[in-house]
């Protein structure tokens, strides 16, 4: 699109930039581009306050007339999205907090502690990072029902508990830590046990959190690892209830429409609540479109 | 990333700290590797042992040898169109996507005001579920009566394309669902019959779908290839970003696995037969060959990239 060829980087004087032509014209593209990716949304939200005959008229209107906010009602009647959603808040908890303690015991070992096969494991580790969620699932799934864990909330949460980006990260962050601080804390006689949780932790802040976000997201939004191993309402997350939903009222777009906005209200709220957290957060883990 | 590990002197590092500390290492290291070893390391071996034996769950497993793979490269016809689309759509949609992601971080760092809003808006699409957006989307694309078609067939109404028949206004009239739909290549002819090439193609492909028995519409035009194409979903390297969208395609349209499921794209192909078939080696061969698949071109690509671009000062990362 537009010519950004000119306009020097101005990121430290950018008190108040004149408004040059360049800007004026980025500005135009970006605010055609927000549009752009808002429209989706507003296509979605007067969907779902549309009576079925509105929504089948040609040419399509963008504005619900009259709204019908009954349309809620009858989604919310005919799939239980609270539970979906206290499913979903459960399990995003919960793996995110076993995740990070898991990985951030592991980081400590592998950034802090000296033993043999550290660096040999580490690659190990490293290694498997390449290697997509896909090769890995049907052995998974198979092992979740060996265990008799096929639709019940340990299948949902315990594969997932364990993860190797959040090692590498955690470690990376912890070797930038001095080192002086461990051995000050070591001469006063604390176990590394107390190093890691009364030290090493506190002063992680920035990347815990970030690492937090981008955890509960992933959680919250997964889909593919619940649908397999979930098979009843009592187990099913918002991504998978929605399907199911879908599966079942298939043409009922106003529904489908409702039913996608309770799914994404939420997220969307908190989202624009914290907005810098979760930017930080995803840019921060630096895998953004996951 | 390991650049300038060792401040250390001659002695070997694991040898520096007493043989306690070494346990503790390993306790501090437990929870997490015994989560790895179970779900992600043995599963690995496993999946590749898998693909060369038939299990259906119920019987015992049957070592087949190479069967599974031989099968997928030789004499699956939707296998092979499957490759087709993942390549297809590595070499379309991902140069795409990193093009509009530059320009896109180019232009939001130019020191513009209201950097803030245009990021909250940008990055919305990155906090939402995937299912809702697919559903958004194949709504949005919808064949009848998405918004999108609207403004194609408007569009088509002032250059001289084909609009929607009479039919249609007429059933929208009506406010009747989709029941009553005429012949799919009916519609087709209707539509398409005057597009060239690759327009009609992509018609044709929708209309294929279809006949697959989809009540699901898919977008019209140019635009059917966009509608399943989450870009992000793309990412060659094949890292778990991918967990989402085949299950996904798989519930949301019924169209996989079977002949002439032109859209079905890699990861949709091993569901199936893992799951609805019970094809547990089928479907772990499947994972590996796509795998294999894209870290062939991962590597290519990697290997390029050395050519193409020259890091000062050794480029460590």
């Amino acid at each position: 699109m537009t010519s950004t060829a000119p306009a020097p980087l101005r990121r430290d004087t950018a008190r108040a930039p004149a408004l040059s032509t360049g800007h004026l014209l980025l500005h135009a593209a970006l605010i055609l581009g927000s549009v752009a990716m808002l429209l989706p949304f507003g296509w979605m939200l007067a969907t779902s306050l549309k009576s079925p005959p509105q929504i089948f008229t040609y040419p399509p209107s963008l504005v619900p007339n009259p709204v019908v906010w009954k349309n809620y009602l009858d989604t919310v009647q005919a799939m239980p999205f609270g539970r979906f959603y206290l499913n979903s808040l459960f399990v995003a908890v919960s793996v995110t907090t076993l995740q990070i303690l898991t990985s951030s015991l592991a980081a400590f070992a592998f950034g802090r502690l000296r033993f043999r096969g550290r660096e040999a494991l580490f690659l190990v580790y490293l290694a498997t990072l390449m290697i997509p969620f896909h090769v890995t699932m049907i052995p998974n799934f198979i092992l979740v029902r060996f265990l008799r864990w096929f639709d019940t909330f340990y299948a949902l949460i315990v594969p997932t508990a364990f993860s190797v980006f959040a090692v590498f990260l955690l470690r990376q962050y912890f070797r930038g830590i001095p080192v002086d601080l461990d051995e000050a804390a070591r001469m006063d006689g604390a176990s590394s046990f107390r190093i890691w949780a009364q030290v090493i932790m506190p002063l992680s802040g920035p990347v815990l959190a970030a690492l937090t976000i981008f955890v509960f997201l992933g959680s919250w939004n997964d889909f593919l690892w619940p649908l397999v191993v979930s098979n009843s309402h009592a187990t099913r997350t918002i991504p998978v209830g929605l399907a199911t939903f879908r599966g079942q009222y298939n043409t009922d777009w106003h529904l489908l429409m409702a039913g996608s906005v309770i799914a994404l209200l939420p997220v969307l709220l908190v989202y624009v609540v914290a907005q810098k957290r979760f930017v930080e957060g995803i840019t921060l883990s630096g895998m953004g479109g996951r | 990333m390991t650049a300038s590990t060792s401040t250390q002197s001659s002695v070997p590092r694991w040898q520096r700290y007493k043989p306690d500390q070494q346990w503790e290492a390993y306790l501090f290291l437990l929870p997490s590797f015994a989560g790895f070893l179970i779900f992600v390391a043995i599963p690995v071996v496993a999946s590749l042992a898998l693909s060369f034996f038939e299990w259906s769950l119920l019987s015992p497993p049957e070592f087949v040898g190479i069967k599974n793979y031989k099968q997928l490269l030789s004499s699956d016809l939707v296998f092979r169109k499957v490759l087709f689309n993942t390549f297809y759509f590595i070499v379309t949609i991902v140069p795409l996507q990193l093009a509009f992601g530059l320009l896109l971080a180019v232009s939001l760092n130019q020191g513009l005001r209201g950097l803030e809003f245009y990021r909250l808006i940008y990055f919305m699409p990155v906090v939402t579920t995937i299912v809702a957006a697919a559903l958004v989307f194949q709504w949005f694309f919808n064949y009848d009566f998405g918004i999108l078609s609207a403004a194609v067939w408007e569009l088509g109404a002032k250059t001289g394309l084909p609009s929607p028949p009479a039919g249609l206004a007429e059933r929208s009239r009506l406010g009747q669902t989709g029941s009553r739909d005429p012949d799919p290549v009916e519609k087709y002819r209707l539509y398409y019959g005057h597009l060239p090439g690759r327009a009609a193609g992509c018609a044709d492909r929708t209309v294929r779908c279809r006949q697959g028995g989809r009540r699901q519409r898919l977008a019209t035009l140019p635009l059917c290839d966009l509608s399943h194409g989450q870009p992000h979903n793309l990412l060659p390297d094949g890292h778990p970003d991918d967990r989402r969208l085949p299950a996904l395609q798989r519930s949301l349209r019924h169209d996989t696995g079977r002949p002439g499921a032109s859209y079905a794209y890699h990861r949709l192909l091993y569901l199936p037969a893992a799951f609805e078939f019970s094809r547990m080696g089928k479907g772990a061969a499947v994972a590996w060959v796509l795998f294999i698949f894209i870290f062939v071109f991962t590597f290519v690509q990697t290997r390029l990239q050395r050519r193409w671009v020259h890091y000062e000062a050794g480029g460590d990362s």
